[in-house]
Parts: C-alpha cells; structure tokens; sequence
C-alpha cells in the first residue's frame, strides 16, 4: 500500500471513528426488568448532602422522574405523596427532579406539600442514565437493587394499586 | 497633576458641601452599572438551548422553554452578567444548555476539525496547482508538432501550389 492510500485510510478511520463516538455518546440506555438500577450520587434537591437510590437497599423504592413544568408531574404527585405514606412500612418514593430548575422545582414541592425525600439531577443525565424519553417516568426497584416494574408516564392511585402493591406485598 | 484632576479639586474647593456629597453619592451609584453591562433575553436566547426541546431557546415555545426564559429574566433583573447567567443555566441544566461547544476535551474537536480540515484542503490545493504548473500547463492538443520530412515536403508543395 502506498503512503499516500494509507494516509487516505487513516483520514477515512479518524471520520468514522469520529462519528462513532458521537452516535454512541448519544445513545441512550433503555432500563429493563431485571437490570441493576443506574445509580448514582446526586445532591439533594434544596438540601445539604448528597443521597442515591443504594440508600434504600434493602428497600422497595419507587423512583420518580419528574419535573416541575411537566403537566402530568402535577397531576401524579398527590397520589405519589399519599401512597409513600400508605406503604412506608416497606417502600420509599425517591423523587429525582430532571431538566428543571431547583427554584421552580422547590416551589412545586412545596404546592403540592411533597413529603418523600427529592434528589437533583443536573440536567438530563438521569433521564438518560434510565433511558426516560420524558417526565414523568418511574421505575420500581426491588430490595436487592435491580428494576422490578418500569411505568413510562404518570401514575395514579388506580394503576400503583394494581400495579406496584402486588409486587411489594410479594404477590406478583 | 492632570487637568481633570485640577478641575475635580476646584470644584470640590468652591462647589457647596451638599452639592460635593450628592455628586459623590451619583458616582457610587452609577460605577456598578458602568462595571457591569446589562445584557438582555433576546442577547442570550440565540446562546442557550432549551435542553428538552433539542433546539435553540428562541425556537423553543415549551413550557420548560418558558421556564428557562423566566429563570433568566430574573437573574437579568438581579444584575448578573451574561456570563454569570451562562454559569447558571449550566449549574440548572447542565453542558447541553450552551448552543456552541465547550473549549476543552471532547468539545474542542469541534473547533479543530474544521480549521484541521481547512488547513488540509489549503494545503492539497497548493500541492496540486503546483504540480500541476510544473507540468507545464495544459498538454498540446494531438498534431501540433509541425510535419517533418515527407509531410514537410508535401505542406510546402501545397501551400506554394495554392500562394498563399
């Protein structure tokens, strides 16, 4: 092969080596059942400290994607609030706030008298970290860490009765 | 001591001591403004991206768009500078929130590329007039060469048979 061939191959590598790392830095993970849970340390939201879903281990925990300029977020948080308080014997509703700002996130939580615990995600790392194509998403993970049921959309008091109660109380 | 000083110290020798205060109290006021321009929403909107919504804020009409664009009036009306409300759409809502490319890691390929990539095509053309220039230009079209021997012979008859 001649160097002059050789370094065209070499140009034509380093494009497509380029446009590579872009697709895949894009690409986004889809969580699954059964998947261990994409977890990371996040700052809590308007808080001190810093806290991750590996907290609760050992615990039924009920991750919340939400964010506070998404319609159905307003709708699903009530019920979220009072089926936390029904069933904090065994499960944890982890709200992490996605693509928001912490103002306006704050300011929601507070009109809406959310009690269960927040994180922050900068941004939508998170959401991409789940493979969320939106908020609300949410993602029941069992005690052993791993995602047990994934609900893409808003969820209401019907739906996690029938739902999430069964697979919490050992009966799904 | 400069002209504009001698004026200030006249001044401030004749003026009355009320009138001395109050000019001083409109410059205090006055050197924060000066330090720190204004900027405006329209200034910023084309530099940030509504990160939901994939496209430049000024496109965007979404309601986290809408929020965004509040976020910002506030810091505006709170005085900051346009970098520091860069800084703090960046802490909200991360990288992807800044329209054009970051200048470190991965980000700089964005800006090398291209002047890379001029470089290299500035460079072949130079390469390639120069070859071709020491070529010696175009090649003569086919027959140029004037006749020899016979053909000569038969050219001269012909031109003579016609005097030209």
């Amino acid at each position: 092969m001649s160097t002059r061939a050789f370094l065209a191959f070499l140009a034509v590598c380093a494009v497509v080596g380029l446009l590579g790392f872009g697709l895949l830095s894009k690409g986004e993970a889809k969580v699954g059942v059964g998947d261990p849970v994409p977890d990371r340390t996040l700052p809590v939201l308007g808080g001190q400290g810093e806290g991750s879903i590996a907290d609760y281990r050992g615990r039924w925990v009920l991750v919340n994607l939400w964010a506070s300029w998404c319609g159905p977020c307003r709708t699903e948080a009530p019920e979220l609030d009072e089926f936390a308080q029904r069933h904090r014997d065994r499960l944890t509703v982890l709200g992490i706030n996605v693509q928001d700002n912490s103002d306006d996130a704050l300011a929601f939580l507070r009109e809406f008298d959310v009690a269960y615990p927040q994180l922050r995600s900068v941004g939508s790392e998170r959401s991409e970290a789940f493979g969320a194509t939106g908020v609300p998403e949410n993602f029941l993970v069992d005690p052993r860490g791993r995602v047990a049921l994934v609900i893409p959309g808003p969820v209401n008091r019907e739906y996690l009765d029938a739902a999430v109660v069964p697979l919490i109380e050992g009966k799904g | 001591m400069s002209r504009r000083g001698a004026f200030l110290r006249l001044w401030v020798s004749k003026a009355p001591r009320s009138v001395v205060l109050l000019g001083a109290l409109l410059a205090l006021c006055a050197t924060p403004a000066l330090a720190a321009p204004q900027t405006s929403i329209t200034d910023l909107e084309d530099e940030v991206m509504c990160p939901v919504c994939g496209t430049l804020l000024e496109l965007a009409e979404s309601p986290q768009a809408q929020r965004q664009r509040a976020l910002i009036r506030r810091l505006i009306a709170e005085g900051r500078e346009k970098q520091e409300i860069k800084d703090a759409l960046v802490s909200q809502y991360g990288d992807e929130v800044l329209a054009l490319p970051g200048d470190s890691g991965f980000d700089l390929t964005a800006y090398l590329v291209p002047a890379i990539a001029f470089v290299v095509a500035v460079l072949a053309l130079a390469l390639g007039v120069r070859r071709w220039r020491g070529a010696g230009g175009d090649p003569p079209p086919p027959g140029a060469d004037p006749p020899k021997g016979e053909d000569a012979e038969r050219l001269d008859a012909d031109l003579a048979r016609y005097d030209l």
